[in-house]
């Protein structure tokens, strides 16, 4: 070992080459590292951490913000339990969890089989495909919810008009599909079907990221696995559920943390779609938007505070939920 | 070497430019002015002409949209920094912002605003009265109320002007009248009715949902009667159930499924420009049903505490504000009512609309705006609003008792406004 060694390394003497100790030691290697890394620490005390600590600071206050940063006026906890005890607050949390429900399990139920589907039925054109499915999620939000406006529009909207199409569609005097579809337009900006439409616009957005997420999982399963599956004469449903679920368990524990923490936050489309207030009843008011209006319709940025405390702690609490369900056993 | 020299003639030409600009910018005072669309047509319009009298004076005008702009001045306000000279302030912020403390009290010296009070429509000052008797901001124009109608609708069904606006009751009548004959409904939707009559019978210094005092005032004969009117308007079957500025909404108006809208009367502007242009000729204004005089925004110039350049910024808003030519500037160019009475005496108003038929539409808007009460404004009155609607849509929807919805509508207020 060690004569070969000797001859690999190249002859000492001639260069006068520092050690890497040395190397280290001079001046510029002192200070470069944390100058390299200050951006990132300048950014995020101001953009990051200065506003999470205001804002926990802000919560025990009561605060007119239009009247400066003079007029803060402490409450202590007042704040969280107005917030806990209000109907509003309350009312959004529900809405929330029903979007996050409604609009996430259908995101991973559908992604998966879409991926695996994707995975083994396509070969050349997989990426172009995959990019399609891929495309809502890096378009804007807002135009997403514009466009999705008016295809809901209860008099104009393609989908009333897709939906009243096939629910008065006759042969001779029966309507065979009337059960299943409406007959007459339906206002989508009611109480009982804004949720609908809000959460149907978000899966849409967000289907084809998990299947991005899942399809990539996928190409990390080794190979071997199916072809010994298949050896051993297992269908290809097989193969889905008993190798391919499975196997994709952390990267389920990974995405369905995602969703988890962006239906939660849940901000851009609801309020696009329901005009910024909610809409009737507040029934697309989401916990997000609520702190918003709190703060900015409302003017009280201490209680508003407290409901992203609130909101924190509570998708702190899901994902570690999340967790015990989902991450790995040790 | 040739790369070096280039260098040098880029470098000294930069560093002449930026010296250059460096002693423009030092001699002259820079105003900022913060507004929103379309507002700021009015401070662009002014920029070249307020340079004509103070050259010393460069008008730097930030616009941002209506909502963002609003956001970007209260964070302005709470941390006192990037606070503009000039702040425009539309009339569904006028409440909190007047309250706040964060704008200078333009009645006290240097500005001793209170001399030109009486030359503004009376309503207007008093929105921008702060809670202990300061006057945070100047008004600039105002949207006095009126109720815009398909004419050739109305003739088809048999239906007069009068009709509409004699009281409720015939307001009711002539809108089943038109839904039977035409098949048009009268009104986009029975909010719309809530709206116009809870502003209606306000004495000055009362404000929609609080009094003077600061209390709480909707569970009152004003507000069950039109609890009871908005509830009647959807039993008769005469409004389209769309919200204003939805895609119904709009296509309601430019097909003339919807036969009239109550609202400012810078309405008659979208009309023409973009709702309904095709309808040029049919549309009339009138008057609000029941009497009512109210009014549908309206904007505001104040100077915050924290400005650099005070004694410019008030120049410039009396520039704008009470400057007759340059209100009446405004109005004749971008037809924003103004809020200066004496521009409002302004022989363009006794012009004809030719989008209205030619009718001569600003005096009656004048008229209302004269006697639009001098309503108060209260900090918590979006809150109020809202679970003043929500209530509704009980009643409309789920049949409430109006009685009961508005007791609880009036503790939910007196919650949520608990500061």
């Amino acid at each position: 070992m060690s004569s070969v060694e000797s001859a690999v390394r190249p002859p000492v003497a001639k260069i006068k080459k520092r050690t890497l100790k040395q190397r280290l030691h001079a001046s510029g290697y002192k200070w470069a590292p944390y100058l390299f890394i200050s951006p990132f620490f300048a950014i995020f005390t101001v953009f990051g951490l200065f506003p999470l600590l205001f804002s926990l600071f802000l919560s025990f206050h009561y605060w007119e913000p239009a009247a400066g940063l003079s007029a803060m006026e402490w409450v202590g906890i007042e704040n969280y339990t107005f917030a806990l005890t209000d109907d509003w607050f309350q009312t959004s949390v529900y809405n929330t969890l029903w979007l996050a429900l409604a609009a996430g399990i259908p995101q991973h139920v559908i992604a998966i089989p879409l991926a695996y589907f994707l995975h083994t039925s396509f070969k050349r054109s997989r990426n172009t495909v995959i990019g399609m499915y891929f495309m809502p999620f890096i378009t804007s939000t807002v135009a997403i919810s514009l466009v999705f406006t008016t295809l809901f529009s209860r008099d104009f909207g393609m989908i009333n008009m897709l939906f009243t199409s096939a629910g008065n569609w006759t042969i001779g005097d029966i309507q065979p599909l009337a059960w299943l579809f409406p007959t007459e337009n339906i206002d989508w900006n009611r109480p009982e079907y804004t949720k609908t439409m809000i959460a149907f616009v978000v899966f849409w957005r967000f289907v084809g990221w998990n299947t991005v997420l899942y399809l990539s999982a996928m190409q990390t399963i080794p190979k071997d696995l199916y072809e010994a599956a298949t050896v051993d004469g297992a269908k290809r449903w097989q193969q889905f559920w008993y190798i391919t679920v499975p196997m994709l368990k952390p990267m389920m524990f990974f995405a369905v943390t995602l969703t988890i923490i962006g239906n939660l936050q849940l901000f851009e489309e609801p309020f696009i779609i329901t005009g910024g207030t909610g809409g009737l009843e507040q029934a697309g008011k989401t916990a997000a938007m609520h702190m918003y209006i709190t703060a900015f319709v409302e003017g009280d940025f201490g209680t508003a505070s407290a409901i992203s405390w609130i909101l924190f702690a509570l998708i702190a609490f899901l994902t570690w939920g999340n967790n015990k369900l989902l991450g790995e056993k040790k | 070497m040739f790369n070096k020299k280039k260098l040098g003639t880029v470098a000294l030409a930069l560093g002449t430019t930026l010296a250059l600009t460096a002693t423009s910018a030092w001699a002259k005072t820079t105003l900022t002015v913060a507004s929103f669309p379309s507002f700021d047509l009015a401070v662009q319009s002014a920029i070249p002409l307020y340079k004509k009298i103070n050259p010393d004076v460069e008008i730097k005008l930030v616009s941002l949209a209506y909502g963002d702009h609003h956001n970007a001045m209260t964070t302005a306000l709470a941390t006192g920094g990037n606070l503009p000279d000039v702040m425009g302030i539309e009339y569904g912020y006028i409440g909190r912002f007047a309250s706040s403390g964060g704008l200078e009290d333009l009645r006290a010296a240097p500005y001793s605003a209170e001399q030109y009070e009486k030359l503004f429509s009376k309503f207007t000052v008093p929105l921008a009265t702060g809670g202990s008797g300061t006057l945070a901001a100047i008004p600039a124009d105002i949207g006095p109320g009126a109720l815009f109608f398909r004419e050739d609708i109305f003739t088809k069904a048999g239906v007069t002007e009068e009709d509409l606006i004699k009281d409720w009751d015939s307001f009711i009548a002539a809108g089943k009248k038109i839904k039977e004959t035409t098949g048009s409904y009268l009104v986009a939707s029975a909010v719309d009715i809530k709206d116009v009559v809870i502003r209606s019978g306000l004495k000055d210094g009362e404000g929609i949902y609080f009094d003077a005092e600061g209390n709480i005032t909707v569970n009152n004969d004003r507000f069950k009667e039109a609890f009871r009117l908005a509830k009647a308007v959807r039993e008769a079957g005469i409004d389209a159930q769309v919200g204003a500025w939805s895609s119904e909404w709009t296509e309601g108006l430019r097909r003339g499924t919807i036969a009239s809208q109550m609202m400012g009367a810078w309405l008659g502007g979208h009309l023409a420009n973009w709702i309904a242009p095709e309808s040029k000729g049919l549309w009339r204004s009138a008057a609000l049903p029941g009497g009512t005089y109210a009014s549908w925004g309206g904007s505001f110039y104040a100077i915050p505490k924290k400005a650099k350049n005070k004694a410019e910024a008030w120049e410039f808003i009396k520039f704008m504000t009470m400057d007759k030519e340059m209100q009446i500037a405004a109005f004749r160019d971008l037809d924003a009512f103004p809020a200066l009475v004496e521009a409002q005496n302004d022989d363009f108003i006794n012009q004809p609309i030719p989008y209205l038929g030619g009718q001569v539409a600003r005096v009656e808007w004048k008229n209302s705006a004269d006697r639009i009460p001098a309503m108060d404004v209260h900090k918590h009155d979006p809150v109020a609003e809202q679970i003043i609607n929500d209530a509704l849509e009980g009643v409309l929807e789920r049949d409430e008792n109006i009685d009961a919805a508005l007791a609880e509508a009036e503790k939910q207020i007196k919650r949520r406004a608990r500061r």
